[in-house]
């Protein structure tokens, strides 16, 4: 079985700005892939370039088997995109919008009917269908655009920062309806986004993309090894807390790195120290209030990259 | 593609534009109703159903001045957001993503306003013969249908060129108020500007007029910068079409004086008439696919972005 997404080396250069930097990318039938990275990262350029609406400067990929810049149609049919800002026409009702993307894709009258209802039941729409989309809020819109994108019934489902604008309670929503198109129906999803507890939670596979170039990629597990490299952070509340500590601390074997602000403190080093930190804290006077040592998380990771993006 | 196409035709006759279609449809009304056909009749031309179009007897203009001068509007109407509105909307990369070429959306947007303007003329000019024949109770004469028929060609062309004009501006500008704005500029340089500078030029170039020789050259001149403009060829087409009698004139001085009397009373007929406006309309449908081609290969290439 081949991927659904093959890119090898693939480039987008505007001028002399490189946004898309000789990525390679491999995403399997039913698989949810979490493509992740800050703002202007290029995660949408890439996406674009995936379905043809723009061509690569170099490079190729291969979306169901096929060269979207050569044959845009075969890869559309089986592919359902939701744009960053989904937009319909606003003097239609949503259940027309949806007739219209069904005329679009070809689907007979009398078997898009009773699909449209469906969905609209699914995405939670079924009371607004016949009300203009104008009147939609972002979050019922974003919905429609879920619909919309599962109405020719796609191997593959790429969404753009599908949960940009949504209230904590519609992203929870929305996950679940992701982990279900992949569960049940093997629908592959690429999930493009810059937020990362969701990615966490429902990807199988996450990229990590930092100035057009993929720096991380594989399972969320595998991640957290391949750049924690037997690193520990400590982060202590210290009640009476002094410079001499601070000094202390950071005099400690295999410390990198000791800071404070205010009772909290954070080591980085490479090995655990917490017995020793305890008992430097103990003999500078001070009280320690709350000790804890944790792996980096995929959101350190995550920041980091995002710092360094915006340096 | 036809779903967009009768998607965007249901557009056109929505309550968005209706209005303006309606507007240009009641004009019809109001002067096939207000001319006055008596006046016309005093006049002791032979063709009633041409000069209801032309004359300006009981109206302030005539309907042929107003279409030349605002028809425009209705074409630039139809087409400054045909893109660049689906972009400001978000739903042009929707659009985009399902199974439909390119080519697909601009051809079916552009093909629609087409058929809208080509029924609102026919509409219009239906509506002006109509009411000629029940006030006057007598029907257009076989040549006079003919010349009704190229009319209404022309003017469908003339209107296709300013349609074709707002849909390149909706492709290369993303605003909808620029496109609209660089269009309706547009509609004043190659409307106003270019006849006023066609004058002008002509001064420069045969500043005496002291010979028929000079005459010549100075309309020469004229009507050749008249026929850059759209509205030039419109107007030119339009009094070939409309008057068999006064219409041949444009080529006044090529004719020996001495035949010239004879000739001026006797109408051309209706065939040579649309022979003589046949490279007028090849030059607007010319036009049109010009500016057609230019959006066409800018919105082929260009980068969808949400």
């Amino acid at each position: 079985m081949s991927a659904l997404i093959e890119a090898r080396g693939l480039t987008k250069r505007y001028g002399g700005f490189t946004a898309v930097d000789e990525i390679d990318l491999s995403i399997d039938e039913g698989e949810v892939f979490g493509f992740l990275g800050p703002n202007g990262s290029g995660k949408s350029t890439s996406i674009l370039m995936m379905l043809g609406l723009t061509e690569p400067t170099a490079g190729t990929v291969r979306v169901c088997g096929h060269d979207p810049a050569r044959n845009p149609l075969a890869v559309k049919r089986q592919v359902g995109y939701l744009p960053e800002s989904v937009g319909f026409y606003g003097d239609l009702t949503g259940a027309q919008n949806l007739r219209f993307t069904a005329e679009l894709n070809g689907i007979p009258r009398n078997e898009a009917e009773p699909r449209i209802a469906e969905l609209l039941d699914t995405v939670e729409l079924e009371d607004a269908a016949n009300q203009p989309v104008a009147q939609y809020s972002r979050g019922m819109r974003q919905r429609l655009g879920l619909a919309d994108v599962l109405l020719k019934r796609p191997r593959l489902v790429i969404l753009d920062d599908p949960t940009l604008g949504l209230d904590p309670a519609g992203i929870v929503w929305l996950l679940g309806i992701i982990e279900e198109l992949s569960a049940r129906q093997g629908i592959a999803v690429f999930l493009s986004s810059h937020q990362l507890q969701e990615v966490q939670r429902v990807c199988h596979r996450v990229g990590i993309m930092s100035h057009g170039r993929i720096v991380l990629e594989g399972t969320v597990a595998s991640l957290t090894a391949q750049t924690d490299a037997g690193g520990f952070r400590i982060t202590l509340k210290v009640e009476g807390a002094n410079a001499a500590l601070d000094g202390a601390l950071a005099a400690l074997p295999s410390v990198r790195e000791a800071s404070r602000a205010g009772i909290d403190v954070v080591i980085e080093s490479d090995e655990d120290v917490r017995a020793a930190a305890a008992a430097a804290v103990h003999e500078h006077g001070a009280r320690l209030l709350e000790m804890r040592a944790n792996d980096r998380t995929l959101e350190d990771i995550y920041l980091r990259y995002f710092q360094e993006a915006v340096a | 593609m036809s779903a967009l196409f009768w998607k965007e035709l249901a557009d056109h006759f929505g309550r968005r534009r209706f209005t303006l279609l309606l507007g240009l449809v009641a004009l019809g009304l109001v002067w096939g109703a207000f001319v006055d056909l008596g006046a016309l009749a005093a006049s002791g031309r032979r063709f009633f159903f041409l000069d209801v179009f032309t004359t300006t007897a009981g109206v302030p203009i005539s309907l042929l001045s107003f279409l030349s001068f605002f028809g425009p509007v209705i074409g630039i109407a139809l087409g400054f957001d045909a893109i660049n509105g689906e972009r400001t909307q978000g739903t042009l990369a929707r659009l985009l993503a399902q199974p439909l070429h390119r080519d697909s959306v601009y051809n079916a947007k552009f093909l629609a306003a087409l058929l809208t303007l080509g029924l609102v003329v026919a509409s219009m000019m239906i509506v002006v013969i109509g009411l000629t024949m029940f006030r006057m109770g007598i029907a257009p004469t076989g040549e006079e249908v003919v010349r009704l028929t190229g009319l209404g060609l022309v003017t469908v062309a003339y209107l296709a060129f300013w349609l074709a004009l707002a849909i390149t501006a909706s492709v290369l500008f993303r605003n909808t108020v620029t496109s609209a704005l660089a269009s309706i500029g547009m509609w004043f340089a190659l409307g106003f500007l270019i006849t006023l500078l066609g004058g002008v030029l002509a001064d420069r170039i045969v500043p005496e007029i002291e010979t028929t020789d000079d005459a010549v050259r100075h309309v020469n001149v004229e009507s050749w910068a008249g026929r850059v403009s759209p509205a030039g060829l419109y107007s030119e087409a339009t009094s070939i079409l409309l008057d068999p009698i006064g219409g041949r004139a444009l080529n006044l001085f090529t004719i020996e004086p001495e035949r010239l009397e004879g000739l001026l009373s006797t109408p051309v007929s209706a065939g040579q008439s649309l022979q003589l406006v046949w490279p007028h309309i090849v030059v607007l449908v010319a036009m049109v696919a010009v500016l057609l081609a230019v959006s066409y290969v800018r919105f082929m290439r260009e980068e969808i972005r949400a």
